[in-house]
């Protein structure tokens, strides 16, 4: 398996594996992201993905296997030293997972006010900048997440994972449900998250131009394994006949869809 | 045979949630003690669960005050004993009646907002998003609502015990002829300091017990829509029973001293 350069891997994950009763979802992923790179993580629906993201949050307690942050092992980090492990990420949810009882500006500056203490009115400013730069105007900021469409929920989730600059940022699906140029928008200001501010990303996404647009390095998870890893670059000729059926999108090929013709 | 394995299952299961339990009320206890504390969402909720709470739990108590007064004159009246009403009705409003019918009106009122609240919160996935904020949801959304049910019911039951005897004061005088400045006399001639604190302790109690059974069910609740539903329906029953339960022990060691 390709290895990062860098002499230690912002996340390292070894032989990590989940189940849910006797569902094995991840079934020993190992995977290494270098500072400051953008992976992309490819892979059908429901092959664990989302739940890939939860266990190096924490959120989720894989059964086995390691999950290295800058050398460090978080895997049953308890107590402050979870938090200080927490305080490094930043996450946009699949489902968005708005506060729905707070506005969206609050909604954004929610960390910055709730854990950075920063004064109200500067994460109030800094809020409303984030949310022109995923193309939501000034106004929007005073509604609730109810009143938006699925689209500008998801952008308000993206502001709200990158305002407060964490070191770490995971992408679940950022551009799904968002028109063509909207998902334009928000590949470019992913790559420039990370050229500009150097964070490292781990996305998930369905959607190959946003994949070729934003990774550095692809990996594609299949039955709880990532099968594939390369360079973006790589991905076309990959050799690897899982990869290849899924960037063309054919029903035929090595992964079988538990489908009943009709 | 399979009667046995069934007692036995539920028994096994009733152990694992109690055990859950324990180590929610204390994973819960250890956060309210310490740093920090977001007084925002103390006060939001003590608007929200001592205040707004106030009209239903209120109204309650008038009217259980009125019907007490009703009640024990026509029993009362078998006997030559009208001049009991008054002492009656403030004892049985003070220990028994403001703290249980408020903890009961309480219970339907803020557990279920609080478990399906939260509920929702755990479904969609924003109680994650609480920690992935550098948030202790355990802070932010349960000891606030701990706090403010623990202190805002005494104060609920406190004014509900006035309320109470109010009732039954208008009843008496406008209905029973009874002398008002007579029943005033003769509420406070046999009431005690205790009769009203240990009605408070008990309000208390009923808060906490509320407050956790929203916050348990909500918090471990999933599966969408019907989970949120199950969760509610079992903090509200749940916290029901618990309220009824403990009144009894409570009565039994805050009274049996006397
Ligand atoms: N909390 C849970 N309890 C039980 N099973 C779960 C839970 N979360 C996820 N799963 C199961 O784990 C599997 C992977 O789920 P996951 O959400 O990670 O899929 P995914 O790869 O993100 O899919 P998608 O691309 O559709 O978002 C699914 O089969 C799902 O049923
Ligand atoms: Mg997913």
């Amino acid at each position: 398996m390709p290895q990062s350069k860098a002499a230690t891997p912002k996340m390292e994950l070894k032989d990590v594996a989940k189940s849910f009763g006797d569902k094995h979802v991840l079934r020993g992923v190992t995977l290494s992201v270098a500072p400051q790179e953008s992976m992309v993580v490819i892979g059908g629906s429901g092959t664990g993905k989302s739940v890939l993201l939860k266990s190096i949050l924490s959120i989720l307690k894989p059964e086995e296997g390691s999950i290295k942050i800058d050398g460090e092992e978080t895997v049953g980090l308890r107590g402050a030293r979870r938090d200080e492990h927490l305080a490094k990420f930043g996450m946009l949810f699949q489902g968005s997972a708005l506060f729905d009882s707070l506005t969206v500006w609050q909604n954004v500056a929610f960390k910055l006010i709730q854990a950075q203490h920063m004064p109200r009115k500067q994460a109030k400013e800094k809020a409303i900048e984030t949310l022109a730069s995923v193309g939501l105007a000034t106004d929007v900021g005073e509604l609730y997440p109810a009143e938006l469409s699925g689209g500008m929920q998801k952008r308000v989730a993206l502001a709200r994972a990158i305002v407060s600059s964490p070191e770490i940022v995971f992408f679940d699906e950022p551009t799904t449900g968002l028109d063509p140029i909207m998902a334009d928008v928000i590949n470019e200001l992913i790559v420039k998250c990370v050229k500009e501010r150097g964070i490292t990303a781990l996305s998930i996404t369905h959607d190959m131009a946003s994949a070729r647009k934003i990774a550095d390095r692809i990996a594609m998870l299949h039955e709880g394994q990532i099968i594939w890893e390369g360079h973006h670059s790589e991905i076309d000729s990959s050799g690897n006949a899982y990869v290849d059926q899924f960037i063309h999108g054919r029903a035929e090929g090595p992964i079988k869809m538990q489908v009943r013709h009709l | 045979m399979n009667f046995l394995a069934l007692i036995g299952r539920t028994f096994l299961h009733f152990l694992q949630a109690t055990g859950q339990f324990i180590w929610f009320l204390g994973t819960t206890l250890c956060h309210t003690f310490r740093r920090p504390w977001y007084w925002g969402q103390i006060g939001k909720q003590v608007i929200d669960i001592g205040y707004y709470s106030l009209p239903v739990v209120g109204l309650t108590a008038l009217f259980t005050g009125m019907v007490l007064a009703l009640q024990s004159h026509s029993g009362f009246s078998r006997f030559d004993a009208e001049s009991a009403i008054p002492t009656v009705v403030v004892l049985s409003i003070t220990r028994e009646l403001g703290p249980v019918m408020a903890g009961l009106m309480v219970a339907g009122r803020i557990g279920a907002a609080i478990a399906a609240e939260l509920g929702t919160m755990r479904v969609t996935e924003q109680i994650d998003a609480l920690t992935t904020l550098s948030t202790n949801p355990y802070k932010y959304l349960i000891a606030p609502r701990l706090l403010a049910a623990t202190f805002m019911m005494p104060v609920l039951v406190l004014i509900s015990d006035i309320i109470g005897v109010f009732g039954g004061f208008l009843v008496s005088v406008y209905r029973l002829e009874f002398n008002a400045s007579n029943y005033l006399h003769q509420t406070w001639e046999y009431l005690e300091f205790t009769d009203v604190t240990s009605g408070l302790w008990k309000a208390a109690t009923f808060g906490a017990i509320v407050a956790m059974m929203g916050c348990y069910n909500g918090f471990n609740s999933k599966g969408g829509a019907q989970g949120v539903g199950a969760a509610t329906t079992n903090a509200v029953v749940s916290a029901s029973i618990l309220i009824l339960i403990s009144n009894y022990l409570l009565t039994g060691s805050l009274f049996a001293t006397k």
